[in-house]
């Protein structure tokens, strides 16, 4: 064991961990619009609209996010059209091709956990809001969508750490994040086992602070 | 013993007697995405100049081989672990990789050159064919200089841990923009996708790759060698002091490295290093 070497990769992973959590909560706020979108679209009786949010999350739920990554950077980037359009000024950069799917595919499972998290609210509940003379777009934007929410934290949670140990996929297209990094010292010193236990912490302690943050709400917020 | 314990018993059995299995066979780990030197074929078939080579040495040494591929950014940890016995995947011998493991003489030259895309204006630099940073001349500082003026805010690709990422991030041509790729492939696709306005490699890489994807890639600029280019690729080898300079696996190391240098020697002398370089690379690049 080089300790020298853990200390010494210890500020730089420190600061391409700041490059993971930028790419995390970027991809976590698109994902959330769009997750919460197709959860709606998901909830509608036209049977089209209803099979479009389907094919949409049962395509992005049964791929690896690892090949979604390279369909849309390698993948679009050979397109010839496509590097004439406008387009490609966001394309041609690692940076939001790596968001672009991290996004669609928080999206993805978002928008499952927003769905399930709907159908679960009491008709009780909306019946109530119907009886004092609530609008129907009140009743979803001011009692559905929060308690969905609040319903979804525990399953959220769990798909914000998910989330943050994929944007490591994100080393795969160039991007200098902690695993971008942690793999760039090991080939200068080829040292996998110091540089990765030190990178494995840092993501370790990121999940410590998700977990317990997500833990905190979920108290703030309980119903009892 | 119920059938619980006995199962795992027995796949712990196995995975001792499967450890020792290949003990006596040398085995060569290669990258197999680095065209000509290591790549695969369409049937996933190992092939290439390093391929060829390791099994005429191998039968020269009278020794079985196997050919176990390895990704390029795990090599050498990989040669470290016991993975394999010896390096062939066209790693250039360089004083960074000799201080962890050792490298048998060199048996070929890579020269390493920079690319782009027909039509960039990177194209016609006014540069000596080729220089050596060894003892860089006075050529050879002033195409430096015109180097740093032309890759100054451009994009230059290349795969990670190599020597062409040590060349652009030693200084010799300022503060470039470096962008890393896990196999030559990718910097390729980028290379022609205009995600890279430029990219480093083995010029033999990008001559291949144009040759069979039929795209406009040319060579720009000087030839590379000496300095952070190394002296030649050579076999690289676990240094005996790693597994204890008196122990069993020290000494079949040691025996193993004055074996490949010996045949090395031969294939040099007979003609046969030149034989296959012109075969794969269309020119004689023994060394």
């Amino acid at each position: 064991m080089d300790l020298e070497l853990m200390i010494d990769s210890l500020p730089k992973l420190l600061n391409a961990a700041v490059i993971t959590l930028k790419l995390l909560s970027v991809s976590l706020i698109i994902g959330l619009f769009i997750g919460l979108f197709f959860a709606i679209l998901r909830l509608n009786k036209n049977i089209f609209i209803n099979r479009f949010a389907y094919a949409y999350s049962y395509i992005f739920r049964g791929t690896p996010l690892l090949v979604q990554i390279f369909i849309i950077y390698f993948g679009l980037g050979q397109i010839e059209y496509l590097r004439s359009t406008v387009l490609w000024v966001i394309l041609k950069e690692p940076y939001w091709c790596a968001i672009i799917a991290f996004s669609l595919n928080t999206g993805a499972y978002t928008s499952e956990i927003l769905r399930s998290a709907f159908q679960t609210i009491k008709p009780g509940i909306i019946e109530a809001g119907k009886s004092l003379g609530i609008s129907n777009k009140v009743i979803f934007y001011k009692i559905q969508i929060p308690i969905a929410i609040r319903q979804s934290l525990p399953a959220y949670g769990n798909e914000i750490i998910l989330m943050m140990k994929g944007t490591s996929l994100a080393s795969t297209v160039t991007l200098m994040d902690l695993t971008g990094v942690a793999k760039y010292i090991i080939s200068t010193t080829f040292k996998p086992i110091e540089v990765f236990i030190v990178a494995g912490g840092i993501y370790l302690f990121m999940t410590f602070i998700i977990h317990n943050v997500i833990k905190f709400l979920e108290k703030k917020y309980s119903f009892n | 013993m119920n059938i619980f314990k006995k199962t795992i018993f027995s796949v712990l059995l196995s995975l001792l007697v499967m450890g020792n299995v290949n003990a006596d066979k040398i085995r060569i780990g290669t990258e197999g995405a680095y065209p000509p030197w290591n790549s695969k074929n369409e049937a996933g078939k190992l092939i290439g100049f390093e391929v060829e080579l390791a099994n005429w040495l191998c039968i020269y040494m009278k020794r079985d081989c196997t050919i176990v591929e390895q990704d390029w950014d795990g090599m050498i940890p990989a040669l470290q672990m016991r993975k394999f016995d010896a390096i062939m995947a066209g790693m250039s011998i360089t004083d960074e990789r000799k201080k962890v493991i050792t490298f048998s003489q060199g048996y070929a030259d890579e020269v390493a050159s920079l690319a782009v895309m027909k039509g960039s204006n990177l194209e016609g630099m006014d540069t000596p064919a080729g220089i050596n940073l060894t003892k860089p001349n006075a050529d050879a500082k002033k195409a430096l200089k015109t180097l740093t003026g032309a890759l100054s805010g451009k994009t230059v690709c290349t795969q990670t841990g190599t020597i062409h990422q040590n060349f652009l991030e030693s200084g010799d041509v300022g503060s470039v923009n470096v962008r890393t790729y896990k196999t030559q492939d990718e910097v390729n696709l980028d290379l022609t996708s205009g995600r890279c306005d430029v990219a480093l490699a083995a010029a033999v890489a990008f001559t291949d790759y144009a040759e069979k994807s039929g795209k406009s890639v040319v060579l720009v600029g000087p030839t590379f060698s000496g300095g952070a280019f190394g002296n030649g690729v050579g076999v690289g080898i676990r240094q005996t002091s790693q597994m204890g300079e008196g122990s069993e696996q020290g000494k079949k190391d040691a025996k193993l490295l004055a074996d490949f240098n010996k045949a090395i020697d031969t294939a040099r002398k007979n003609g046969k290093i030149s034989e296959l370089a012109i075969k794969w690379f269309g020119f004689d690049a023994s060394m």
